[in-house]
């Protein structure tokens, strides 16, 4: 029930984000979603791809540092109040969200949180234990066609 | 030195404590040989890495007849304190040292140098000679703001200006704001101190409103520790009207007070008659005559603690030839205007990029490719090091990266005593070179410098 996300250093200077994309473009490999975290100095990229074992070789080829790990994205209803519900689930577990994004697709009214958890086994069984849809790789990656 | 000369020694130009300076040529070249003679004797029998080096060459002590037998004698070098740390080179036993002081190293350990009671009276009479040089005198108050501590620079100059009878102010290094306070509340005359702090003293004292020339009641700067430029030296003068002195010395040797520069400003003058100079070819190692460049090399002639026998400074020196106006028969080397080696003085500190790596590897036992960057804020000294993340350090949390700045940070402070800036950069990026000098990039101005303690 867990997907897999790439991501990859960068210092923060123009042109360095264009050229992991141009990496990946070329490659023919779509992104899903992506996520920016940056400090003053330095940034991380956090890209989910479908092929991630083919991104990260190209991008290693390229050069770069790439780090694969596991994250939970689970899918909530495009709506005020849709992500508390979630999170009001995971509070109560005591599982720490390490860092999370969101995105929402086009063509239906659901939104996708992604979570990297301290503990997100536990997290995964809290989520199905009250109900929630936790995508797997499958299911997200044809909700994103 | 007696009371009798303290009360009269105002207005001499020349201070009873500088006589030798002025010694006859003959007196005092047969005075230095008498030394040597002494000292190769002290060190062939207590230091027997000398005495190996010695006996390899069939070199003895009694083969010393002259001051050019010099030459037999093998040289020391700072790899030596280091492969003997820390007590190795001691040429005495442990009970008659009082004094320990340490140098960086080349490596994640520093070197060490023990002073007995005669060390220190030798090193405070070169102190007291460099200050009474450059025109201090006991009605002077000094403030001392170079750091007191392991480093030689705060102690140096504060037996050199109590030696003198100047009322010593011994702040130390840091804390501007106390600085300038004191020194305009006290109406400090003396400042010893590296230039580039001073220049910052000058910015934070503008910013406050305070001009030198008017405020500050400063005769003398005695300033080392540091290369400087003559543009430093006019851009100090013309801004607070003090006379800025080049003081010159290393640990090894004894601290501060080697040699300083004299009003004529040609040289810094050695006071030979403890610190024997010589000037080698840093590739061959053959003794070059007066005039021409080379290593500068260093024979402690009266110490006794850890002796050097032609200790190798890495600075890279003449010894000028001809009488200088200023009347003193020591010899002057020329302001230091390079090195041999791949040392950098940073805010008056001195740093290996080797001291560096050794502190990036006690964070992965694999050394990450880094580059040394030094530069200048203001007056003052930067040190960036851009260390490329790795498969190993590179996380995608955050604050992993930022711990792991804190702690690269950490381990080189603790090795090299100064918090560089430390940047993650990229896989790649930086320059690949085999050699090191190449993974520094000193964007100081080093035209014209000068370095000491």
């Amino acid at each position: 029930m867990k997907i897999q996300q790439i991501s990859l250093f960068l210092e923060n200077k123009p042109g360095h984000l264009n050229t992991i994309c141009r990496t990946l473009a070329d490659a023919g490999i779509n992104i899903v979603t992506l996520s920016l975290a940056d400090t003053q100095q330095f940034g991380i990229v956090r890209l989910i791809v479908q092929e991630w074992q083919k991104a990260k070789e190209v991008l290693e080829q390229a050069g770069y540092v790439v780090n694969v790990r596991e994250v939970v994205a689970a899918a909530v209803a495009d709506r005020p109040g849709g992500m508390v519900e979630v999170l009001d689930i995971i509070g109560k577990t005591g599982v720490n969200i390490e860092y999370m994004y969101a995105f929402a697709f086009r063509h239906n009214a659901e939104a996708v949180l992604v979570f990297r958890f301290d503990d997100p086994d536990r997290a995964v069984r809290a989520l199905q234990a009250a109900g929630r849809d936790v995508l797997d790789a499958v299911t997200l990656f044809q909700e994103a066609k | 030195m007696s009371l009798y000369e303290y009360a009269h020694d105002l207005d001499t130009p020349v201070h009873p404590v500088s006589a030798p300076d002025y010694m006859p040529v003959e007196e005092l070249r047969a005075l230095q040989l008498h030394r040597l003679q002494g000292l190769v004797r002290r060190v062939y029998d207590h230091v027997p890495l000398t005495r190996a080096r010695m006996d390899e060459r069939g070199v003895r002590p009694e083969h010393i007849q002259t001051l050019k037998d010099i030459a037999l004698l093998p040289f020391m070098m700072k790899t030596d304190l280091r492969d003997t740390y820390p007590f190795g080179l001691f040429a005495c036993p442990m009970n008659d040292i009082v004094r320990f002081h340490c140098s960086s190293g080349t490596t994640g350990k520093p070197i060490v140098i023990g002073n007995t009671q005669n060390d220190i009276r030798v090193w405070q009479n070169g102190c007291m000679r460099a200050l009474a040089l450059c025109g201090v005198r006991s009605s002077d108050i000094m403030q001392v703001a170079y750091g007191y501590g392991l480093f030689t620079g705060g102690l140096g100059l504060h037996y050199g200006g109590e030696g003198l009878g100047c009322a010593v102010l011994p702040i130390s290094g840091g804390n501007t704001d106390r600085q300038l306070m004191l020194m305009r509340d006290m109406g400090t005359t003396v400042i010893a101190c590296t230039p580039s702090y001073f220049l910052h003293l000058i910015d934070e004292g503008m910013k406050k409103g305070i001009d030198f020339k008017r405020d500050m009641q400063i005769r003398h700067g005695v300033f080392g520790a540091e290369p400087w430029t003559e543009e430093m030296r006019a851009k100090i003068e013309s801004l607070t009207g003090i006379f800025a002195h080049d003081i010159y010395g290393l640990t090894e040797i004894a601290g501060p007070g080697v040699a300083n520069d004299c009003r004529c400003r040609r040289g810094l003058h050695v006071f030979e008659d403890h610190f024997y100079p010589e000037i080698v070819d840093p590739e061959t190692l053959e003794p070059l005559p007066d005039g021409e460049q080379g290593e500068l090399v260093f024979t402690t002639l009266t110490r006794t603690g850890t002796p050097m026998l032609r200790y190798r400074t890495r600075d890279i020196s003449r010894l000028l030839t001809g009488a200088c106006p200023c009347g003193r028969t020591i010899r002057a080397i020329e302001r230091i205007h390079a090195r041999s080696d791949d040392m950098l003085i940073i805010r008056g500190v001195n740093v290996f990029p080797s001291q560096i790596e050794a502190g990036l590897l006690s964070i992965d036992s694999v050394l990450p490719h880094y580059q040394i960057v030094v530069g200048k804020e203001g007056d003052l000294d930067t040190i960036e090091i851009k260390v490329e993340v790795t498969r190993e350090t590179f996380s995608d949390d955050i604050k992993t990266l930022e711990r792991l700045r804190q702690r690269i940070g950490q381990a080189v402070q603790r090795i090299i005593n100064l918090s560089p800036h430390i940047t993650l950069v990229e896989p790649h990026t930086l320059p690949r070179s085999e050699g090191k000098l190449q993974r520094v990039t000193d964007l100081r101005n080093r035209a014209v410098s000068s370095k000491g303690v």
